[in-house]
């Protein structure tokens, strides 16, 4: 080769080397605050997961982009056995785990790792149960795995069998949640004789769409795309996470296009979003509830018609202009719609002063005094509690009940308005962990849960037969029938009164395409592309 | 002066130990407790909620647990956080250097702005420019950070779109931090453009966080100058015909400086108080920040950990500036 073709050739290469790097595509997305860590399984908050699970790992199964569906993910296929006691699955061959600068996997990922990621969680004498310093398995313990998970089996390299204590319909939507990501066993046995297993939180390996690359505290996360995902790599080249805790900031910053997708706008925002040429603004339904939750074991609110009655006072319309300024819907069900057995053909109590008075009076409620509790931050299911509890005493006051507004610092709140004799109705609300209405309706009303999640403190009898009979049926349809009746009797008993559902919106920079909003409030961005 | 330094660090040994105590209480007088924050809506049971609370070493005695926490800092050791599990000390050092830079430079912007300006409004006493100054410093000193802040952004990030929004560097530039500086670290990367790149992002933060110190300087520098004006000495060498640049630039000044160093030493404590919501705004990932997460998690050994390193901190500034003081006035070291 001649000197000048050799030159030739190297200006060749290193022009297709500088636009190949021209072009990689770089998604940058304002986070709203730091993950705790990037072992999902320890941690409880939604922004840990989105920085963790959903771009890094994958579980056996996974939520259908955009529902609250369960499909196959790291397993193929699965069976549950005639007593529902036994599920077992069938793991997909030659999934990688990812290849990073700190880890090169030997093998691809098998039934171990499944063992390996539920056994450190369900057994107190693995040698992963306390890997760091006060570590706890905040979810695995809230979904009541301990209790419910006999064993985590491995059949053979590709089948693995989980076996329970008693049967439990939600069983496959719980291994579809954060907490069950499957971690490399091969990883955490690298780590452990390195005498480094605190790296598991902070050097992530997993299956996922995307692989780690490096976290600034408190600034920017960067990630990678997986070359060897299983299910293809991703469009874009680069995720960026750059962390911006104000959403007025994360405004400016997406309408300056420093970042693609900014998730949390302000409500007042929105117009000013929506405006922009350069921007869109997705929007959808969160799986979510917010309510005021009588306490039905101290009188008068132990009559459901004194509660009805008070329902009917309320104006929900003039709450969604209020507080919800538009971005929410009524709420009738305790449950919201986009779930599957909701029951659409439930009447709501409707809005009628009048009559509600004269429900009081029947009902021998004269000059009745009550507290309502409203919650010092703002959630997901309500922007504005002190609003909501204000408008409330003013409808209240209407039909002749003085309120009195009271609240605590949020840590105090959730205690105190667990008790059994607390005084006075609790504004609360609920957002889905993984789409099965058992999450909704068991842990929110049922008896099991009076004196703790649930702050009505109802145990009703029809309502507790219907809902356990769903936890032990696997035939979808019949559970949604269980499910349905179950919320006719929650509105006949109306131990809530059931205020709204929120509506969430998602803007982004037009050149974003493939982005799915998740109803159950994760952000995941596989599939997404950007435009040049 | 070796007594006067002993003097002074003598002092330091019952502040340390009314801070660890202030630390130490601060968080636990707050309602509320990290277990229940951490269970949200959900909430735990009354037996995990014991079981955790023992896992943390929460169920022991307060004084045992106060005990505990005094022995640790003093070997260094502050705990591990309850949110992330890291060491409260790694979290510390990978977040200060932030605070810091961006400290440094609001201060170097308040005195250099500051001081000229406190001087001229002195020399001018009465007049028009006089006026304009000291009302600038007193809107400045009243303006309220947030706001300030995002006014600033709005203006020169979104209309303008002459500085970035928020961050310490453009996310195109990829290193790994050796100092913390990213100023430093920008330079050391040897990236094109990265250095341009991080003083553009610090330019606003600066504005904002430098905005009260600049006022409160501007201030003290023009009474000093003022009362230091009309002392005798300086008529004298007024009247000996020395050009007045000379009097006040070099005799006036030198007294005059002595307030105004104690004042600026005072100012570490408004930085600190001020990077937590301009940290906040800029998404720039210091301590002050991360002190407020902590607190709204209840995350005890992170606050008790984070404040006592920024008392530790604040008073060796202070006992920095004493020394100076000293060194420029020989009259305070002297004095028992």
């Amino acid at each position: 080769m001649t000197n000048t073709k050799l030159l030739m050739v190297t200006l060749l290469g290193a022009t297709m080397l500088a636009s190949g790097a021209a072009h990689s595509k770089t998604l940058v997305y304002c986070s709203e605050g730091s993950p705790e860590g990037f072992d999902p399984a320890p941690f409880t908050a939604g922004t840990t997961f989105d920085a963790s699970s959903k771009p890094l790992y994958n579980r056996l199964v996974e939520f259908k982009r955009g529902t609250s569906e369960v499909i196959p993910g790291l397993a193929e296929s699965w069976e549950v056995s005639s007593d529902g006691l036994e599920y077992t699955f069938k793991l997909r061959k030659g999934v990688k785990f990812q290849t990073t600068d700190f880890f090169t996997p030997s093998r691809d990922f098998n039934a171990d790792d499944v063992v390996f990621s539920f056994e450190r969680q369900l057994k107190k004498d693995h040698p992963w149960n306390q890997y760091t310093a006060g570590i706890a398995w905040e979810y695995f313990d809230g979904m009541s795995m301990p209790d419910l998970l006999k064993s985590v089996e491995k059949v053979d390299d590709n089948t693995v069998k989980f076996v329970l204590n008693r049967p439990e319909a939600p069983m496959i939507a719980n291994l579809a949640m954060d907490f069950a990501s499957i971690m490399s066993a091969e990883y955490a046995a690298k780590l452990e004789a390195d005498g480094k297993k605190e790296l598991l939180n902070q050097q992530p390996v997993g299956t996922g769409p995307f692989k780690f690359v490096a976290y600034q505290k408190d600034a920017v996360i960067r990630y990678a795309a997986h070359e060897g995902y299983w299910a293809g790599k991703q469009p874009i080249d680069d995720l960026v996470f750059a962390i911006t805790t104000d959403a007025s900031v994360r405004q400016q910053k997406l309408k300056a296009g420093e970042c693609h997708v900014a998730p949390y706008p302000n409500p007042a925002d929105l117009a000013d979003l929506k405006a922009d040429p350069n921007l869109q603004v997705m929007e959808q339904e969160g799986l979510n509830v917010g309510y005021l939750a009588y306490n039905s074991l101290v009188a008068p609110f132990d009559k459901p018609e004194v509660r009805k009655a008070l329902n009917m006072a309320i104006n929900k319309q003039s709450i969604l202009d209020a507080v919800f300024q538009g971005a929410g819907k009524e709420a009738k069900n305790p449950i919201p719609p986009t779930m599957w057995s909701y029951n659409t053909s439930v009447n709501d109590d409707p809005y009628d002063p009048e009559a509600a008075k004269k429900m009081l009076e029947a009902a021998g409620v004269k000059d009745l005094k009550m507290k309502i509790w409203a919650m010092p931050v703002q959630r997901p299911y309500n922007p504005n509690a002190r609003r909501m509890a204000e408008l409330i005493q003013s409808d209240f006051s209407k039909i002749g009940v003085g309120v009195e507004i009271v609240s605590y610092e949020w840590g105090e709140y959730l205690k105190l308005s667990k008790a059994k004799d607390r005084d006075g109705a609790v504004l609360l609300g609920w957002t889905g962990d993984n789409g099965d209405p058992d999450n909704f309706l068991a842990v929110l009303l049922g008896c099991d849960a009076v004196g703790g999640s649930n702050r009505a403190q109802w145990c009703n009898k029809d309502f507790e037969a219907l809902v356990q009979k769903a936890k032990t049926v696997s035939d979808k349809a019949e559970r949604t029938k269980l499910y349905e009746d179950a919320q006719v009797v929650f509105k006949r008993e109306a131990p809530w009164a059931t205020i709204a559902h929120s509506v969430v919106f998602m803007p982004m920079s037009k050149k974003v395409s493939g982005y799915v909003m998740d109803p159950l409030g994760g952000h995941w961005f596989d599939g997404v592309d950007l435009a040049e | 002066m070796f007594q006067f330094l002993l003097r002074r660090i003598g002092l330091i040994i019952p502040t340390f130990i009314g801070v660890t105590i202030a630390a130490f209480a601060f968080i636990r007088v707050l309602p509320g407790d990290p277990v229940e924050l951490m269970a949200g809506e959900r909430g735990v049971s009354p037996e995990r909620h014991a079981a955790l609370m023992k896992q943390f070493g929460y169920d022991r005695p307060i004084w045992e647990q106060y005990l505990d926490y005094f022995f640790s800092a003093l070997q260094g050791d502050l705990g591990n956080s309850l949110v992330t599990k890291k060491p409260v000390w790694d979290e510390f050092f990978t977040l200060f250097p932030a605070t810091l830079e961006l400290s440094i430079c609001a201060i170097i912007f308040a005195v250099f702005i500051g001081v000229p300006a406190g001087i001229y409004a002195a020399t001018r006493r009465g007049s028009w420019p006089d006026q304009a100054i000291m009302g600038t410093a007193l809107v400045g000193y009243s303006m309220p950070i947030f706001w300030w802040g995002l006014l600033l952004i709005i203006l020169f990030s979104g209309t303008l779109g002459w500085t970035p929004v928020s961050g310490r560097i453009s996310l195109l530039y990829f290193f790994k931090p050796v100092t913390g500086f990213m100023l430093i670290d920008s330079l050391l990367s040897g990236q094109k453009g990265a250095f341009s790149s991080a003083v553009s992002h610090l330019i606003l933060p600066t504005i904002v966080l430098g905005t009260i110190p600049l006022a409160v300087v501007a201030r003290q520098t023009r009474s000093a100058m003022l009362e230091v004006l009309s002392e005798d000495y300086v008529r004298t060498a007024r009247a000996k015909g020395m050009s007045p640049m000379r009097v006040v630039g070099v005799h006036a000044l030198r007294n005059a400086m002595i307030p105004v160093i104690t004042t600026i030493g005072l100012q570490v404590g408004v930085l600190l108080a001020g990077a937590i919501l301009t940290e906040t705004i800029f998404s720039w990932p210091g301590i002050g920040k991360w002190m407020v997460d902590s607190i709204f998690r209840r995350d005890y050994p992170s606050v008790q950990g984070g404040l006592l390193m920024i008392a530790v901190i604040v008073m060796t500034v202070n006992l920095i500036v004493d020394l100076l003081y000293g060194l420029v006035n020989p009259r305070i070291r002297h004095v028992r």
